[in-house]
């Protein structure tokens, strides 16, 4: 006869705080696959908790600090990059860990994810792009590929999308890898890796929306989307030997491949700043 | 001077580099800015000054990084300041809310220039002073500080961090580019005698438990647990409880901004400074601030050179606004003078609180009123009275 194991603890517990649940993102969601990877590198990094700090701005991706139980920092929209600089250069014992969403980091914010890159300023960002603005109810985003419905977009998309991995190694990061919501393994690795990579690191996860992007564009379900990602996503080694940059470009809708990996791993100078003296 | 954080003795010194020197002996920290004129010699001598101190300055893409990252430098327990102009001033207002919300306190300096929109850069204007205190949205205090010296700019911008710790607000040093571009005298106390009010800090180790917005005190202000040290915060700008929690609900709503508001209307005592000049007998009273102000001190010096019984109020902190004051010259005053480089801002503010006419002495800005304009408001009331009523009078 088999037995109900009731665990009255589980690992992540002390990284989530529990008496903020449930959550508000919807059936299908993403983000909380990604924010469960966050936990367990966190777990993993032998980084004490009391040093990472994990800053958003606003959207739905933008809430994980939230339930986050750490210090956290849940800023003005499209902010968070600035704010995570200002606790670095004041704390830099401390891991600054941005997760955001594409809109928030991408289109409000996008002045601020492309100097970051350029300085190598040492932060840690986790950007979900699902392709729309989710929390205001599926409006166009920085990254929805060109003829995408949404609401703001009901004749399709007229403007083409970033290709993030493409702006931010243009930018100067010195990581930059994606991965789809099916790629737990790998987003917890190279959240893990950018823990311990000094400079700009940016890890892009492709997420499903299946109430914002989704629905507007056939895609009938969480499921689906996931489905999408592991017919099509495919692991590249080497930009741009093995594929160029543009082929980076995302469009679910189409049968082509979704390139994910990790893109850039180099080293830069990290941005200090200047000291004549020691901190006193 | 280097590796040297107060730079005791007697100077002669820039407006703007003063206020950089306030803020170093302030024990500022940090300093995020963009480059604008007339604030700009600010950033260049704190990008010189706070390395010798260990202090971290950078230069940031635009001045809502800049007012965000002094936000996120203060939640990590610094001292932090940004410098700017109108242009930069405006883009920071929404996270000048953002700061108030918070309660991260941080310190704005804005070296006021002929405005609206980009305006007269190198030229002074005083037409930010409302902004300074309504330009974010929502309800929410905040304190802001007219210095009328490059003394001023010292001491002003050692206050304003005092105030911003102690009440966990945002404050603004509303200077002009008159007293940002003068040079003058500035005496820099021996450095045990900087006043510091100190952020209040949390009672208790970190563990479970901690409220970061719990209220202990009658002041209303909660006690500050910085980044890093354990308490494992959650700040937030959306509406939150005692917990730091987001609570969508009208009641917390109600309760959060009623104390934010309330804190700093209850402690304004603590935050208000004005200057009282020949005021004993004064039945006309003249108010001002900032540059405007040293043309409203020698207009009223010449007024009773021809008895005529004037007087002047200068206001130090424009907000809180010292209502009480006002309202005590009330008492005894004619008629009220408000000299200001602007349309008609602060006089709403005088307007507010007394019955007897008031008349303004307005300049769009570009060039300092001069005493002349002022003096001449006063005669024409001294010699019509009161009956002159109210009204406004170009100075230009």
């Amino acid at each position: 006869m088999a037995h109900a194991l009731v665990a009255e603890k589980h690992p992540l517990d002390d990284l989530i705080r529990r008496d903020r649940m449930p959550h508000i993102w919807c059936p299908g969601c993403g983000i909380g696959i990604v924010m469960r990877c966050y936990a367990q590198a966190i777990l993993e990094s032998g980084i004490p908790v009391e040093r990472h700090v994990v800053v958003s701005g606003i959207g739905c991706t933008a809430r994980v600090p939230g339930y986050m139980n750490l210090d956290s920092y849940h800023a003005t929209h499209g902010r968070p990059i600035p704010f995570a600089i200002g606790i670095k250069l004041v704390k830099p014992e401390l891991t600054v860990t941005v997760f955001s969403g594409d809109g928030d980091l991408a289109a409000i914010g996008g002045n601020h994810l492309i100097h970051a890159a350029r300085r190598n300023v040492d932060i840690k960002v986790i950007c979900i792009n699902n392709f729309n603005y989710g929390m205001t109810g599926g409006q166009v985003g920085p990254t929805t590929p060109l003829g995408a419905r949404t609401t703001t977009t009901p004749y399709g998309n007229p403007e083409h999308p970033f290709n993030l991995p493409y702006l931010l190694a243009a930018a100067g990061a010195v990581f930059v890898s994606r991965w789809t919501t099916l790629h737990v393994r790998q987003i917890k690795q190279d959240i893990l890796y950018s823990f311990r990579k000094p400079g700009f690191t940016f890890i892009e996860v492709l997420a499903p929306c299946p109430v914002g992007f989704g629905r507007p564009n056939d895609i009938e379900d969480g499921v689906e989307e996931m489905r999408i990602y592991r017919r099509r996503s495919q692991l590249v080694y080497r930009v741009p030997e093995e594929v160029p940059w543009e082929a980076l470009e995302v469009d679910l809708r189409e049968e082509r491949p979704i390139y994910v990996g990790r893109f850039v791993d180099r080293e830069r100078e990290v941005f200090q700043p200047i000291r004549l003296t020691s901190k006193g | 001077m280097k590796g040297r954080g107060v730079l005791t003795g007697v100077h002669f010194m820039h407006g703007d580099h003063a206020c950089a020197e306030g803020a170093i002996a302030a024990g500022c920290r940090f300093f995020a800015g963009y480059p604008i004129t007339p604030s700009t010699e600010i950033a260049e001598r704190l990008a010189q000054r706070l390395p010798e101190v260990g202090g971290v300055f950078i230069q940031m893409e635009d001045e809502i990084a800049s007012i965000v990252a002094v936000i996120g430098a203060s939640a990590a327990g610094a001292r932090a300041m940004t410098a700017t102009s109108g242009p930069g001033f405006s883009l920071m207002m929404e996270s000048i809310g953002l700061a108030a919300m918070m309660e991260i306190p941080c310190v704005i300096v804005d070296v006021q220039r002929g405005s609206p929109s980009t305006g007269l850069p190198t030229l002074p204007g005083q037409a930010d002073v409302m902004q300074a205190r309504w330009g974010s949205h929502g309800d929410y205090e905040i304190a802001a500080y007219a210095p009328w010296s490059p003394q001023e700019m010292f001491d002003l911008t050692i206050l304003a961090f005092n105030v911003a710790d102690r009440f966990r607000i945002p404050v603004m040093v509303m200077a002009d580019e008159v007293v940002g571009h003068m040079v003058e005298r500035v005496v820099i106390p021996p450095e045990d005698q900087i006043p510091r009010w100190e952020r209040k800090r949390p009672r208790y180790p970190a563990g479970d438990g901690f409220r970061p917005f719990a209220i202990e005190d009658e002041d209303l202000v909660p006690p500050m647990a910085h980044a890093g040290e354990g308490y494992r915060v959650h700040f937030t700008g959306l509406t939150h409880d005692e917990r730091g929690y987001p609570d969508m609900s009208a009641e917390t709503h109600h309760r959060l901004v009623s104390r934010l508001v309330e804190k700093v209307r209850r402690n304004a005592s603590q935050m208000i400074r004005y200057d009282a000049y020949a005021l004993d007998d004064a039945k006309i009273v003249v108010i001002s601030y900032g540059c405007t102000a040293r043309s409203a001190r020698r207009a009223v010096a010449d007024a009773r050179r021809m008895g005529i019984p004037a007087g002047l109020l200068r206001l130090i902190s424009l907000w809180p606004f010292p209502a009480d004051v006002v309202r005590e010259l009330a008492r005894q005053a004619e008629v009220f003078i408000v000299a200001e480089m602007n349309l008609g801002q602060m006089i709403c503010e005088v307007e507010r609180y007394v019955s007897q006419p008031v008349k303004g002495v307005f300049h769009a800005g570009g060039a300092m009123i001069p005493p002349d304009p002022i003096l001449q408001a006063i005669r024409e009331v001294a010699f019509h009275g009161s009956r002159a009523g109210g009204g406004k009078t170009s100075a230009g």
